[in-house]
């Protein structure tokens, strides 16, 4: 019994928060202020008590199983979903249904937290139907907002879709080797064609949710639509879900067919850095444009996944934490200046410096930090990602990797002289920051510059990754 | 010595920096923490000499080893030797006199100066860290400072400027990065570590494909040709300080990179492709030369002008002859030295005259004539007088040069001997038209420099003669260190 409580800790304290949160609501008691600080200190609560109590092992029979490093990839999403609490304070004090969304938020983290445990097709199919279905509601919150609709239109569909190709590809692949547990695969695959039909289908599934190009094709949309702290948890938190879990089911699952999937990798990172980059370039709405900067990211996540070694999923699960916080940040600020001024556009952002300084600070690092550039964190999450992906000796592929940092430096400087350089004579007002999303964004501009400074963070998740 | 200083006086100058509010005294501050900077380097190159002296053969001395990133072997390993105490000890020469002329900055003046540090503080701990990762991250610190600097207190088309000049030497470091990492997985004991790489020995197969890699990717830094366009829209859209530490300091970086790194790691490389690293310097030499002629700006003339003269640097490499490394990095204090003043002197003459273009100008010497006499020195240094740093430094690059006896390398020698010729018309040209013949009206009562202009000029004058007048303080510096790399060299044949 004990067991049970333990290993499902962090699912199980996140479900009482939903039901919480519930109760909160149908009472109908705390006005949006308390309730969203409320909601933050159970956030943070339950963000520490990820730390603690931890232990390997597994249940069901081993559809559901843990260890040190799974544990730690669900503190990286519960972190990120503090962070996501306290940057976009000034969207949710205005909206009604704070509850609802955090209640969504949260059933969207319980999906991913299983899918990151399961080891069973099954549970690894409701799982993540359980980390999608939410989002898709999510995407439409801004209720009044038809680009919202139409981003939520486009979220379902796209997710039925892949959820269609999924759900082919286990079928296949129980039809092929007669089981769907993540132990016994490995031993069945023996590369026949409709195993690797099969792979395919997962590996396209999995492309969807990752928005490899060319599946790519939701993500600039409904970014563009939901609000932002919904763009922001998409971007960040089930990427860097679905991203831990590709990277447990080729290493794992699929290792016999690993011939097979590192050409694939490598084939879509090349396509995946160079079209993000290339769209990147020429978007002017910010949330378009860290869409597609972060679909260029994927690209280079799975430089590092090409790998297939200890220093793949150390140096991937390194990468999640450093592009987590430099992402949020950069959505926070783009939030902080949406929400009081309604302006999204990267031209808009000309003359900040003026007026915010320490927006624009925090902005430069975060863009710096995605572009790879010392000393920020970036710098080191990228390099130990090329490098790893170096290790097989494939060096013309880190030489593309390495030259597609350059194009990626060049849209990142473009914001950055909008807002240092560029001169305007009516710049953005001077920006009133809540104190929690003050708070939050200076611990992202901490965590950019010191995360890669502090080496035993990464050591860490090198001791645990092996 | 604790080579750690060198590291930290610039980290907390800059934090300071950003924690003053008043801009007087984040220039105090500034010019404090270089002062700092200038002593700890001139105390690290009193102890370097004691040490020598005290026959110190060890290559590389006052070692010091803190573990980074264990799992990737990654360790801060800092040491020096002679080449880098040179390179230091330039690097703090320019950046105190950046400090002083920048003086006059009004506009966000807590910036600059924090960019300004944090530039220096790269090429610091660019020059005494015996790891390639970690020398490859302060070799980046010290790139996204430029684009800032020249974005927002340059001129002209500074926006085109910054963004060509940082795509293109991140382009370079794109280069070294995947070179650096074909390095690290050639071994089959995995390390970044410069010291143990140049005891092994890379595969050839390894060095003949990557030493290119390294080597252009350093060489952008140091205007190798045909990388070497991004020098005079970069120097030219540079405020005075940034053009000083663009032209003093980041080009020094290049060089530095292709002989600490990529010859040093890489002998069969380099030997491989010797031949070619001399004709795309001696085009460069020449190339420059030619370009400058026609330039009508004082700055574009500085900025090609150090085309011309970093591919003496290159040359002095390319030729993989003990003296002619010497001269080489003779010739990267010297320039650093010497372009840096000549910025300066420039950046003296536009703020008063609001042009840089020659032909407006006349008469100078009357109304300014500390500024225009420093002019006629620089020049003459440029030109390769005697008695000045430039003389030094080229001939002993042709003196390494001439050692060989093959026609191809003596052709190549007298081809950038020619450039001198060449160098002697612009700068005559230049100097004469800025300082002699009438004065233009509005130029009548022009104040001549300031206090600390004139302690910025005199600070690298003073480097100026110093090596011009007796050189050997800094010759046997390099010389054994040169030693090392030829032996290295010398052991491949």
């Amino acid at each position: 019994m004990n067991d049970y409580l333990i290993l499902m800790k962090s699912e199980l304290i996140i479900t009482i928060i939903i039901f919480l949160l519930l109760g909160i609501k149908l009472s109908n008691k705390l006005k949006n202020d308390a309730l969203l600080l409320f909601i933050q200190i159970i956030l943070l609560l339950n963000l520490i008590a990820g730390f603690f109590f931890n232990k390997d092992g597994s249940l069901f029979d081993g559809m559901f199983h843990t260890t040190a490093l799974i544990a730690l990839q669900k503190s990286i999403l519960n972190a990120g979903v503090y962070l996501i609490s306290l940057l976009f304070a000034g969207w949710y004090k205005k909206t009604e249904h704070l509850s609802e969304f955090f209640i969504l938020i949260l059933s969207a983290l319980l999906g991913m937290d299983l899918l990151i445990s399961s080891g069973n097709f099954l549970m690894f199919f409701l799982s993540l139907e359980l980390a999608t279905i939410p989002i898709a509601a999510l995407t439409n919150f801004d209720l009044e907002k038809k680009i919202s609709s139409e981003a939520a239109m486009k979220m379902i569909l796209s997710s039925a879709f892949s959820s269609g190709i999924l759900l082919f590809g286990i079928s296949l692949i129980y039809g092929a080797t007669g089981s769907i547990n993540f132990e016994a695969l490995p031993a069945l695959l023996n590369g026949s064609p409709i195993q690797i039909m099969a792979f395919v289908f997962l590996f396209t599934a999995f492309a969807f949710k990752l928005s490899i190009v060319p599946f790519h094709l939701w993500t600039a949309d409904v970014y563009e639509g939901a609000p932002i702290a919904v763009t922001s948890f998409l971007s960040v938190i089930s990427k860097a879900a679905i991203a831990f879990v590709f990277i447990s089911t080729l290493y794992k699952v699929f290792l016999p067919l690993e011939h097979i999937w590192y050409i694939m990798i490598m084939g879509l990172s090349v396509a995946t850095m160079i079209l993000g980059n290339l769209f990147a370039l020429r978007q002017q709405n910010i949330k378009r444009f860290l869409a597609f900067s972060s679909i260029a990211q994927v690209g280079f996540i799975l430089v590092g996944i090409s790998s297939n070694s200890g220093a793949g999923i150390s140096s991937v699960v390194y990468f999640t934490i450093v592009y987590m916080i430099s992402n949020l940040a950069a959505f926070g600020v783009a939030a902080a200046i949406s929400s009081q001024t309604g302006k999204e556009k990267i031209d808009e952002y000309k003359g900040l410096y003026k007026t915010n300084p320490l927006l624009s600070w925090i902005l430069a690092l975060a863009l710096f930090s995605l572009a790879g550039i010392p000393p920020t964190a970036g710098f080191f999450g990228k390099l130990f990602l090329l490098t790893a992906g170096a290790a097989k000796g494939n060096y013309v592929f880190i030489l593309i990797a390495a030259l597609n940092m350059i194009v990626s430096l060049y849209y990142y400087l473009r914001v950055v002289r909008s807002v240092f350089i560029e001169k305007n004579e009516q710049p953005i007002e001077k920006i009133e920051l809540l104190p929690s999303v003050k708070f939050a964004l200076i611990l992202c501009a901490a965590g950019i510059v010191l995360v890669g400074l502090l080496s035993w963070i990464y050591d860490y998740i090198q001791i645990l990754s092996q | 010595m604790n080579l750690l200083l060198l590291i930290l006086i610039p980290l907390f100058t800059a934090v300071a920096v950003l924690l003053t509010r008043n801009n007087q005294q984040v220039k105090w501050i500034s010019l404090t923490g270089a002062s700092i900077q200038l002593i700890a380097a001139i105390v690290l190159f009193i102890a370097y000499r004691a040490e020598v002296a005290a026959g110190n053969t060890a290559q590389m001395l006052f070692q010091q080893q803190y573990n980074w990133f264990p799992s990737w072997h990654i360790s801060l390993h800092l040491g020096v030797d002679g080449i880098s105490v040179a390179m230091i000890l330039l690097t703090a020469f320019v950046v105190i006199a950046g400090v002083l002329v920048s003086w006059n900055v009004e506009k966000m003046t807590k910036e600059f100066y924090f960019l300004l540090i944090l530039l220096s503080l790269g090429a610091y701990g660019f020059f005494i860290s015996l790891d390639l990762f970690v020398l490859f991250f302060f070799l980046e610190i010290a790139v996204i400072p430029k684009y800032l600097l020249i974005g927002i207190w340059g001129s002209g088309k500074k926006e085109y400027s910054a963004n060509k000049l940082a795509l293109m030497l991140m382009g370079g470091s794109a280069l070294v990065l995947v070179g650096l990492m074909a390095v690290y997985f050639s071994m089959p004991e995995r390390t970044f570590d410069l010291l143990q790489l140049s005891q092994l020995h890379i595969p050839i197969a390894t060095q003949k494909i990557f030493f290119p890699l390294l080597f252009v990717g350093f060489g952008v830094f140091t205007a190798l040709f045909p990388f070497h366009t991004w020098v005079p829209d970069g120097h030219s859209s540079a405020p005075t300080a940034g053009s000083m530490f663009l032209a003093g300091i980041s080009m020094k970086l290049g060089g530095y990179g292709c002989l600490r790194v990529a010859t040093y790691i890489m002998p069969d490389g380099a030997k491989e492709y010797a031949n070619i690293i001399i004709i795309l310097s001696t085009i460069a030499i020449l190339y420059g030369a030619f370009a400058t002629m026609m330039q009508k700006d004082l700055k574009y003339i500085n900025a090609y002008s150090s085309v011309s003269h970093c591919g003496f640097v290159l040359l002095g490499i390319g030729m993989l002859t003990k003296v002619s490394i010497t001269g080489a990095v003779m010739q990267m204090v010297s320039h650093g030295l010497m372009t840096a003043l000549f910025f300066a002197v420039i950046g003296m003459i536009y703020e008063r005259t609001h042009t840089r273009q020659v032909d407006e100008m006349g008469g100078l010497l009357k109304v300014m004539p500390f500024t225009i006499s420093v002019l006629f020195i620089v020049g003459l240094c440029s030109l390769g007088l005697p008695g000045l740093s430039g003389f030094v430094a080229e001939m002993t690059v042709f003196m390494g040069s001439w050692e060989h006896t093959d026609s191809f390398h003596r052709i190549a020698t007298i081809l950038a001997c020619m450039s001198i010729v060449v160098t002697a018309v612009y700068i005559l040209r230049a100097v004469s038209k800025t300082a002699m013949g009438p004065i233009k009206a509005s130029y009548s009562n022009l104040t001549d420099a300031t206090w600390n202009e004139k302690a910025a000029a005199i600070i690298l004058l003073a480097g100026i003669i110093a090596i011009g007048v007796a050189p050997s303080w800094l010759t046997d510096l390099i010389k054994p260190a040169a030693e090392i790399i030829i032996q290295k060299i010398v052991a491949v044949k």
